[in-house]
């Protein structure tokens, strides 16, 4: 089945390469070459990177790439967060809809991919991901930003990759954004849509944030529960830039996402923070790197998760702290509720610290809410349904009452309790 | 006030938590318009006679009986007990990280209104139901726009309970050890919290080590518990002796008579 992929997508690179400018053209063989070398990343291989998720249900489809599509507009707005007054920018199966598109007109450049040569894939290594490395060899469509320090820092950039839910189609959607000096912006990226059928969104984004610029930017993974959903962020703060995400999951059958921090710079500040919500037989792996390269910066890594069914969450989190990076802070923990003897989390937070003058902490917890928590809402008269209810969310919340954004909070409040397994504690 | 109308009766209860003997024959009957002092020293079951009648899980009933309004409640959920008016006012008030106050009382004041066949109360009617009884206790309005207890003092959770008893207006208040942690100023909001619910209509139960608390709330009737029997009923005099004899004057006087 796989072998039928590869030689796949020999013939659909073939005959999509002559796409684009020289530079792309390039790029795109350039990175196919790689995909040629290391393959899809399969566990078998010993790849710490992937110990725990395996993707022969991915590939074992023969994917095509997408093609450019139209949706209706009010399908669109059901599933992802918008508001109008935001700057909408939807990709449909991995192509910029312009027509139902908005894009700011003052404070940010937006450029094409065919020039982006100085920018597309400075921040990524195609050679250790072989997903990233197809994202790469199939670029197709791309949103190409910078962001200027007179950008209004209360504007909304909502991005949103929409999948149509095409059978067996996969898309390549790119986002690359260069905050500027001392600009500061509030990015939403929303992975939704997807269907019945079974489809993969192979995403890549890039933020580069220059000297004391400032982002607060959240993600949602929300497609369907028949849809892969694989995603490699990357990032890299320079002097006095801070980086601020909130990362929330509940929808796709496989879901991944590889993201690396690199804080290149002093007096940084990184600050992650996710909620995983796995129900049925779902499966969600998140795989966190934080880089600390220069001294006098600090990060912070917080998740939640909250299984239910069968499914499966990996988190493996990992803070390095290099020699140059003295006086380094660093937290990081992750949490988890499970509601089903059948759900599993392989929760891996790591440090590793080579210098010497540095604050750090990690940790994890696997566990059920406690029974005195049950029995103190029912002592008020509140039914053991609507307890565990409240107590499931609580333990959502958070993370969610940490959204500063109102409109989306509202959005993600809306869709997690939407989305809550029933459940009743007994004890 | 000579109303006499029995509103809990416990009969002959036994009970036990992990095979071991709690409670070893109590036998209590507490009138609508009166207050009980449950006195004992540490161990001796007062605590779980609270718990058990309003339901706790981890305690089996082993023989006896909880009569609450003519009905035998032994098997009866814990929300079916609140809605129908025992309260629990906790030793240790219990944090709930991440759920609201304002949506825990709401749920719950609502619990109860449909029990009585009430109409759940519309948001302006909660929060103005809400303040008045915050202002009973004089709560600190943030306190309620948080999480349940969470970050609350000592003093500031008992407060909430207190709150929550004037709130929710039950039959039967099982106040555990209310007293515990407080300074004289929390105690005397508390005390009074609690003397301006108590009325012909219902009832009070206080489980307590000391007798301070009942200072400030006068029993009509106190109860010595030692290892899990009743062993001397009186009246509020008899706290005052307890205060002044100690509880090993209790237990000498007992293996004297035996």
């Amino acid at each position: 089945m796989l072998k039928d992929y590869l030689d796949s997508l020999e013939d659909q690179f073939e005959s999509q390469a002559g796409f684009g400018s020289d530079w792309l053209q390039s790029f795109k063989l350039k990175s196919f070459n790689t995909f040629r070398e290391i393959g899809f990343p399969i566990s078998r291989k010993g790849n710490e990177k992937w110990k725990y998720t395996s993707v022969s249900p991915i590939v074992n489809n023969v994917f095509q790439v997408s093609q450019p599509k139209s949706v209706d507009i009010d399908l669109i707005k059901q599933v992802a967060p918008w508001s109008k007054d935001w700057y909408n920018i939807v990709f449909i199966d991995g192509y910029i809809d312009h027509d139902i598109s908005n894009l700011p007109n003052s404070g940010i450049s937006i450029d094409s991919l065919n020039s982006a040569q100085d920018r597309i894939g400075q921040l990524t290594d195609v050679s250790d991901d072989g997903f990233a490395a197809l994202n790469s060899a199939f670029l197709s469509d791309g949103l190409i930003l910078s962001i200027e320090k007179s950008f209004d820092p209360n504007a909304v950039l909502n991005i949103i990759y929409y999948s149509s839910g095409s059978n067996l189609e996969f898309n390549n959607p790119r986002l690359h954004i260069t905050a500027q000096e001392k600009s500061s912006s509030i990015v939403l990226e929303n992975y939704v849509g997807g269907g019945a059928n079974v489809t993969l969104t192979n995403s890549v984004t890039e933020i580069e944030l220059k000297p004391s610029a400032k982002m607060t930017h959240y993600r949602l993974m929300s497609e369907s529960n028949d849809s892969f959903n694989i995603g490699y962020g990357r990032v890299k703060l320079s002097d006095d830039s801070s980086f601020d995400s909130s990362s929330f999951f509940h929808g796709a059958n496989i879901g991944r996402y590889d993201l690396n921090v690199l804080i290149d710079g002093e007096r940084a500040h990184c600050d992650l923070k996710g909620l995983y919500l796995t129900s049925d037989e779902q499966h969600l792996d998140n795989f966190i790197n934080i880089d600390h390269s220069k001294p006098n910066s600090s990060s912070n890594l917080f998740y939640k998760g909250i299984l239910s069914g069968k499914s499966r969450a990996v988190f493996g989190g990992t803070v390095l702290v290099r020699k140059e990076a003295q006086k380094t802070f660093s937290v990081q923990s992750d949490k988890n509720l499970i509601l089903s003897d059948q759900a599993e989390v392989d929760s891996k937070p790591a440090l590793f610290i080579y210098a010497d003058d540095v604050q750090c902490a990690h940790g994890a917890s696997a566990g059920n809410i406690d029974e005195d928590s049950v029995f103190y809402m029912r002592s008020r008269g509140i039914d053991l349904e609507t307890a565990s209810k409240l107590l499931i969310y609580g333990f959502a919340d958070e993370i969610i009452s940490q959204i500063e954004q109102m409109e989306f909070r509202d959005f993600i409040e809306d869709k997690f309790l939407e989305s809550l397994p029933d459940y009743k504690f007994e004890f | 006030m000579d109303n006499n109308k029995p509103l809990l009766i416990v009969n002959d209860l036994h009970v036990s938590i992990d095979d071991k003997d709690i409670l070893k024959g109590i036998n209590l009957q507490v009138n609508l318009g009166e207050v009980h002092a449950i006195m004992g020293p540490n161990g001796s079951g007062k605590s779980t006679l609270a718990n058990v009648i309003s339901g706790r899980p981890g305690y089996s009933i082993t023989s006896g009986s909880i009569e609450y309004l003519g009905e035998n409640i032994n098997e009866e959920l814990p929300e079916i007990r609140a809605r129908k008016g025992i309260f629990l006012a906790f030793q240790y008030p219990v944090e709930l990280p991440g759920v609201r106050s304002w949506q825990f009382l709401k749920s719950s004041v609502d619990a109860i209104r449909k029990e009585k066949g009430e109409s759940e109360l519309g948001v302006k009617e909660f929060d103005s139901l809400l303040e008045t009884h915050r202002n009973k206790v004089e709560m600190n309005p943030d306190l309620v726009k948080r999480s349940v207890n969470e970050g609350f003092s000592g003093g500031e959770k008992k407060r909430n309970e207190i709150m929550q008893l004037s709130l929710l207006n039950p039959t039967l208040a099982l106040l555990d050890e209310t007293d515990s942690g407080l300074d004289i100023d929390a105690l005397r909001i508390v005390s009074n919290g609690v003397n301006d619910f108590k009325s012909e209509n219902n009832s009070v139960l206080i489980v307590t080590h000391y007798q301070r608390i009942l200072e400030y709330i006068k029993p009509d009737f106190v109860h010595v518990l030692v290892d899990g029997n009743i062993v001397k009923s009186g009246d509020s005099n008899l706290a005052l002796e307890l205060e002044e004899k100690g509880y090993e004057w209790i237990k000498e006087s007992i293996s004297a008579g035996s």
